[in-house]
């Protein structure tokens, strides 16, 4: 599905990813844990097209395609989504309407109608109740007045509404009751399929314990320090990340 | 439709038959310059009564001691009144472009971006013979061309319902005592530069009656147009609703690209009586100039309603994104207790355009109420202020306001300033006021492109999202029509 290769971006001068190597293959799901600031939700913007960040080095390839030379609504259209770490408000815009646009949008490119209103809403009801939102709330304003909770739960929504190829979900797991946990990684479960890939950036494992992945990856300082299954995530809870540096002293050496 | 055409054209040649001017129209452009002579010339040309003539004579001697107006934020160079022409009648159609092959490219573009009908192109783009938009059943048209209103359409409907709506200058000469009661009752000939220039030298506009107790069986129309090259345009419309009636206005205005700076000084007047309710609804779109703000229409307008009786309603709506400057203050004076008065605008400046504009609200009956809602976007150098003034007499016992007034950037060249003067003589009067500014911010734009909107849809769609409050105000098919010339207006307004 997708590859990176040698991946190096800054932010005004200053190296925030140094060097970061990932194969995800198609139908994998791979988690993306590490400290505070170790760059994850850098990697998941620079994968979706945000341009604050310059590439000094490196390729990321999507589906063949070069995916760095793509602008961000391509790459949406291509199939790529971010679920956000923190979910935007767009005041006056319906989450429907949003909604609708986006899919409208991916049709365009790839040179299909619209798509028909009642469709979109028999589509949008249906999905909706997966993630016990309701209409009311889709009509409203774009993550306008929704908590923490609600905002995640909407970007679950999109995602499924928008069926991405690879999905890259930052932290949609944090700040989640129990219910809640649990509607987000039924989502991300029910996208689950051979053709389908996700990338999880999260700092629990309890989100891994529904959502069981098939790779587990440790981010510091800018490079993938330690790979390994979903059993990295006990070792991970146990220790911390205090072993990191020594692991980083290995890598770069 | 086609019996309805038929109408229309008999309706139009009737009237050129009947004025008799039809070989004079030619020639019918007066020379550049303001003097008494060129008053008595357009009021003789209209076969006005002694009273109108001298009623223009009256507010031309009162503009000659006014001084031209300033204001802090508008730049301009001075406008020469001595070289504008006063009267111009419409084009005859050998001047008239032959189809829409012969019209500017890029006004064809714009028409086919807000995709405004074939035949309605025609008509906006002054093709030969197409002097008539195509209206749906329930919207009645009255346009005027140039100076001098063609001809009117649905006068039977409206009639069978005793409305009025018809040419200002035909209703000089058909409803004179209702013109005689009503002209400068609400904007007073000295009311202000532009208004007084107005007074003397309008040439056309429109004018509603509604009888008491009516309801306007259909939306009432005006497309506004500005024709031939250095000729000011002085609208003037007057709006009356009798006791217990209602009526919704609707004023919409596109223009050809030009290259010469044009004058426009329009006055409105609205009467509205006991219970009586007024909407008037503008989509303003005219020429703004180039990118460095070169031939724009200069838009000096005085909108002024008045809540004459108790329990009367007013209600400004507009959405203004033309004009290289515009001036523009739609009013109410809630004279009726518990009369109320609403004002709703989106305004947007981009390139050079600079717009000071916003409402007044002046509260004089017991329990009247105003609420104001102003969105204004800049874009580029776009320049924008909003001047809003609510104020309360002391016999205004309970009055309220509610203003919120919302600015957003886009790009970090334009300017917005909000300038909200509130003066109150009552002490039982509750005010609330709410400003914000916002960017729209790189965080909204990459969201939207995240999920697959190209930038122009992105920016729009925040747009629109920031302009909703207004939007919803608009009549259903305006609205459509606002939002598509929005974004329209704002294509490549970012990056
Ligand atoms: N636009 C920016 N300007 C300056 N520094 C930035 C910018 N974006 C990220 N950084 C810095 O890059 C580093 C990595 O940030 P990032 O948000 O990717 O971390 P993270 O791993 O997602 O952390 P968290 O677990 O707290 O979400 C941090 O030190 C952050 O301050
Ligand atoms: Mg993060």
């Amino acid at each position: 599905m997708i590859s990176i290769k040698n991946l190096h971006a800054e932010v005004e001068g200053k190296p925030i990813l140094r060097g970061i190597d990932l194969e995800i293959p198609d139908g994998e799901v791979h988690a993306i844990m590490g400290p505070n600031g170790s760059g994850k939700s850098t990697l998941a913007s620079i994968l979706a097209g945000r341009e604050e960040y310059e590439i000094t080095e490196g390729s990321v390839i999507y589906k063949d395609k070069e995916l760095l030379e793509l602008g961000a609504d391509e790459r949406a259209c291509e199939g790529v989504f971010l679920g956000f770490q923190y979910p935007v408000e767009i005041p006056g815009v319906s989450n429907l309407y949003l909604l609708r646009a986006a899919l409208n949008a991916r049709r365009k490119y790839r040179g299909e109608p619209e798509i028909d209103a009642v469709d979109f809403m028999q589509m949008a009801q249906e999905k909706i109740a997966h993630v016990g939102m309701s209409m009311e709330m889709a009509k409203r304003g774009v993550n306008e007045d929704f908590s923490g909770g609600e905002k995640k739960r909407n970007e679950i929504f999109q995602m499924l509404m928008l069926e991405p190829s690879l999905a890259v979900l930052d932290e949609t797991d944090s700040g989640l009751d129990i219910d809640a946990l649990k509607v987000v990684s039924d989502g991300i479960n029910r996208l689950r399929s051979p053709e389908r890939s996700v990338v999880l950036v999260t700092h629990y494992k309890r989100l891994l314990e529904h959502c069981v992945p098939d790779r587990i990856h440790v981010l510091y300082q800018g490079r993938i320090v330690r790979s390994g299954g979903p059993e990295l995530a006990d070792t991970l809870e146990a220790e911390g990340y205090a072993n990191l540096e020594t692991d980083e002293a290995a890598t770069a050496s | 439709m086609a019996a309805h055409e038929e109408d229309v054209e008999t309706l139009v040649a009737e009237r050129e038959y009947e004025a008799g001017f039809v070989t004079d129209l030619e020639s019918d452009t007066v020379a550049p310059g303001l003097n008494e002579d060129v008053i008595r010339f357009i009021s003789a040309k209209k076969s006005e009564p002694d009273w109108m003539l001298e009623w223009r004579l009256e507010a031309f001697r009162q503009w000659q001691q006014m001084p031209m107006p300033k204001w802090p934020h508008l730049h301009y160079a001075p406008i020469d009144f001595q070289k504008i022409s006063y009267y111009s009648a419409p084009k005859s159609a050998k001047d008239k472009p032959k189809s829409l092959d012969e019209v500017d490219p890029k006004l064809l573009e714009t028409y086919e971006k807000l995709g405004i009908p074939l035949r309605e192109q025609e008509m906006l783009a002054g093709v030969e013979g197409a002097e008539y938009p195509s209206t749906s059943s329930n919207v009645a048209v009255d346009a005027v061309f140039d100076s001098v209103s063609v001809a009117t359409t649905f006068k039977q409907k409206l009639a069978d319902a005793g409305v009025i709506f018809c040419s200002i200058s035909e209703a000089i000469q058909e409803y004179p005592e209702l013109i005689r009661k009503h002209l400068g009752t609400v904007v007073p000939r000295g009311d202000n530069f532009f208004a007084g220039l107005n007074a003397a030298v309008f040439t056309d506009g429109s004018f509603v009656y509604i009888p008491e107790g009516v309801t306007c069986p259909m939306e009432l129309s005006t497309y506004f147009r500005i024709n031939a090259e250095n000729t000011g345009q002085f609208e003037r419309t007057l709006i009356v609703a009798e006791k217990g009636s209602h009526v919704s206005y609707l004023e919409g205005c596109t223009a050809p690209q030009r290259d010469e700076n044009q004058l426009h000084a329009a006055v409105v007047e609205l009467v509205a009586e006991d219970d009586a309710e007024i909407k008037y609804s503008t989509v303003q779109n005219w020429y703004p100039g180039d990118e460095n703000g070169r031939g724009g229409i200069y838009n000096f307008v005085t909108k002024r309603g008045d809540c004459r009786g108790d329990r009367s309603k007013i209600s400004w709506t507009q959405v203004e994104t033309g004009s290289a400057i515009t001036w523009k203050y739609p009013s109410c004076v809630l004279n009726g207790d518990d009369s109320v008065g609403e004002f709703y605008s989106v305004a947007v400046t981009r390139g050079m355009q600079q717009a000071d504009t916003g409402t007044k609200m002046i509260h004089v009956g017991k329990n009247t109420k105003s609420t104001i809602i102003a969105k204004g976007i800049s874009a580029a150098r776009g320049e924008q202020s909003y001047r809003g003034l609510v104020k309360i007499l002391p016999s205004a016992v309970n009055a309220r306001n509610f203003t919120q007034c919302d600015s957003l950037l886009i790009g970090d060249k334009c300017g917005a300033h909000t300038f909200p003067y509130v003066e109150s003589k009552n002490s039982t009067a509750k005010l609330e006021h709410e400003a914000t500014t916002s960017k729209i911010g790189e965080d909204q734009m990459f969201y939207c492109q995240q999920r697959g909107l190209s930038e122009e849809d992105a920016v729009s769609l925040i747009v629109n999202g920031f302009c909703k409050d207004v939007f919803k105000e608009l009549p259903m098919e305006f609205a459509v029509e606002a939002q598509k010339l929005l974004n329209v207006t704002l294509e490549n307004a970012v990056g």
